[in-house]
């Protein structure tokens, strides 16, 4: 089992969400984040001061899946939160040792 | 506001005038009628310049931040309550001594008018008994005169917030509604000196109410000082951004909407074709140069900035209203419009100009009410003819040097006495938290 955070741009979670139902994800949790990768923020104005917005906004995506299916879930992440401009975030997949499913008990790939 | 028709002679002549026997058939209406109308025309600006204190109070509600949201509802509803009670025991004749002069008199000019408390009309008062038939009614006029103080007042408020502690703010609202608003509003209204002397045109008073706001507004900023962090150690200046728009937008509609009265109301007539005439054209050109000052602060802060912003384009409205103000009556659509758009630049250029001076004006309102305020008082020139160039210059620097000084004063004092700011602890938490324990939005998560 592997668990795959993915930040991404916040428009696009309808279209990823849509995406990685369609591939078989049964379960996602998001938050809304900020923060800065190489980007390092951007610049905005307010009634004619420049300030740096040093935190972005951003949707972080939480599933755990199969070992089968990360291949599929990290390709279909990467094709839908696309959009070839700096910022569209970023897939991390790590192990998860063990899941229980709180209601039945159920362990391991049964409690996906 | 533009005639001294409360004056006895004036309104004796104004009377005959408008007396069946020398009127033209069908023209004008019978003098009843006529005080009739022109009381209603007062009633119906006074209930809309009324609705400018719920417009000041949703605007900075919306420009200052959530902390400190509460502070400024309170701030708006009590000077408004204060301005209604010192209006009545001090300002109304102050501002309208009819001939009383404590200093001066109608002729060599007044100086400070009469002491005393606003009295109205009789109950069911008969035509005979009337204070002024060839006028309105007493109770209109105290209603209409009222209200504009009262705005001079929420002027002050919205600069100030975010850091100043409630009393001092309200004591000052006390000088300033009682005192220095009606003494400098005599000068031109009640028949003083500016008036007489200097042939001062200013017809809802882009000078004697916004202008004195203004004034009012800066003096205390300078004592006061920025709020915390505005201004970072190496001299760029840190926004803070508004905690509503959606509020800030409302109360600039519900200003636009009761401009409509405060410039509409001050053709002080409704009796004749001409004054009705003249009350709608006023109505279309005020419109007008609200129209013109969003338009001109939407196109320069987009050349500027690259992107409109929202809160210019809402102090571009009133900038637009406020330079009109001085003229509503002569000027074309067309030339409506250019007198407003020319109040939306100097508010785009002005905002980051005080803060290069480090005076930190939380909503705008120097540059909309004091530089549009001055601007519209020069524009007079441009469109009527009555007007003269020193006539119009000196009395804007007398206006300004009175309403400075006297407030830079009592800023100052209260300052060394009671202390006007909170402390800096109290400023991180919000005046809210500190100095009324109630929040205005309780169940918002902070970030």
């Amino acid at each position: 089992m592997k668990l795959i955070i993915a930040v991404i741009k916040p428009f696009k979670l309808e279209e990823v969400r849509e995406a990685l139902t369609s591939v078989g994800v049964q379960g996602l949790t998001v938050s809304e984040v900020k923060g800065y990768g190489r980007q390092s923020g951007h610049t905005e104005i307010y009634r004619g001061a420049e300030y740096v917005v040093n935190f972005v906004p951003k949707v972080k995506l939480e599933m755990a899946v199969a070992d089968g299916d990360v291949a599929s879930v990290v390709e279909i992440l990467a094709e839908t939160a696309k959009t070839g401009k700096i910022g569209d975030g970023k897939v991390f997949v790590m192990d998860v040792e063990q899941t229980l499913r709180i209601r039945t008990g159920e362990t391991g790939e049964e409690a996906l | 506001m533009k005639t001294l028709s409360k004056i006895a002679g004036i309104s004796a002549a104004t009377a005959l005038i408008a007396s069946p026997a020398f009127a033209e058939a069908g023209v004008e209406a019978a003098e009843h009628t006529a005080f009739i109308l022109n009381s209603v025309l007062f009633l119906m600006g006074g209930f809309l310049v009324f609705w400018m204190a719920a417009g000041f109070t949703m605007l900075e509600a919306g420009l200052v931040r959530s902390k400190n949201v509460t502070m400024q509802l309170t701030k708006n509803v009590v000077l408004f309550s204060l301005a209604a009670i010192f209006y009545y025991l001090i300002g109304y004749n102050v501002m309208y001594p009819l001939g009383s002069w404590s200093i001066g008199t109608d002729e060599t000019g007044g100086y400070l008018g009469a002491f005393g408390v606003a009295i109205l009309e009789a109950v069911g008062v008969s035509a005979e008994n009337a204070d002024d038939i060839g006028y309105a009614s007493t109770g209109s006029d105290f209603f209409f005169q009222l209200m504009f103080c009262a705005t001079t007042a929420s002027i002050v408020s919205g600069t100030l917030a975010e850091r100043i502690k409630l009393w001092p703010f309200l004591i000052f609202t006390i000088i300033l509604t009682g005192l220095i608003y009606p003494i400098q509003a005599s000068w031109k209204w009640g028949g003083g000196f500016l008036d007489t002397q200097w042939g001062f045109l200013d017809f809802a008073g882009s000078t004697v109410v916004h202008s004195v706001g203004g004034w009012a507004a800066l003096a205390g900023a300078i004592i006061l000082g920025p709020r915390l962090g505005k201004y970072a150690k190496d001299g760029s200046v840190i926004p803070f951004p508004g905690s509503n728009l959606p509020l800030a937008t409302l109360g600039t509609f519900i200003l636009w909407l009761g401009w409509f009265g405060f410039n509409g109301g001050s053709q002080l007539a409704m009796g004749t074709i001409g004054d009705v005439a003249d009350v709608s054209r006023i109505f279309s050109n005020t419109n007008a140069a609200a129209a013109g000052g969003v338009i001109a602060a939407l196109a320069l802060t987009q050349l500027l900035y690259k992107k409109p912003d929202l809160t210019m384009i809402l102090n571009g409205a009133l900038a637009g209203l406020v330079a009109i103000t001085a003229e509503p009556l002569t000027p074309t659509l067309g030339q409506a419009t250019l007198i407003g758009a020319v109040g939306g630049v100097i508010v785009v250029f002005a905002v980051p100009m005080l803060d290069k001076f480090k005076i930190d004006d939380a909503v705008g309102a120097i540059p909309v009410h004091l530089l549009a305020g001055i601007w519209g008082t020069l524009a007079v020139l441009f469109t009527n003819s009555d007007a003269t160039l020193m006539g119009q210059i000196v009395p804007i620097l007398i206006v300004g040097a009175f309403v400075f000084t006297v407030s830079f004063a009592i800023w100052y004092v209260l300052k060394l006495t009671v202390g006007i700011r909170v402390s800096e602890e109290d400023e991180i938490n919000g005046l809210d938290k500190a100095e009324l324990g109630m929040e205005a939005y309780p169940e918002f998560a902070r970030h």
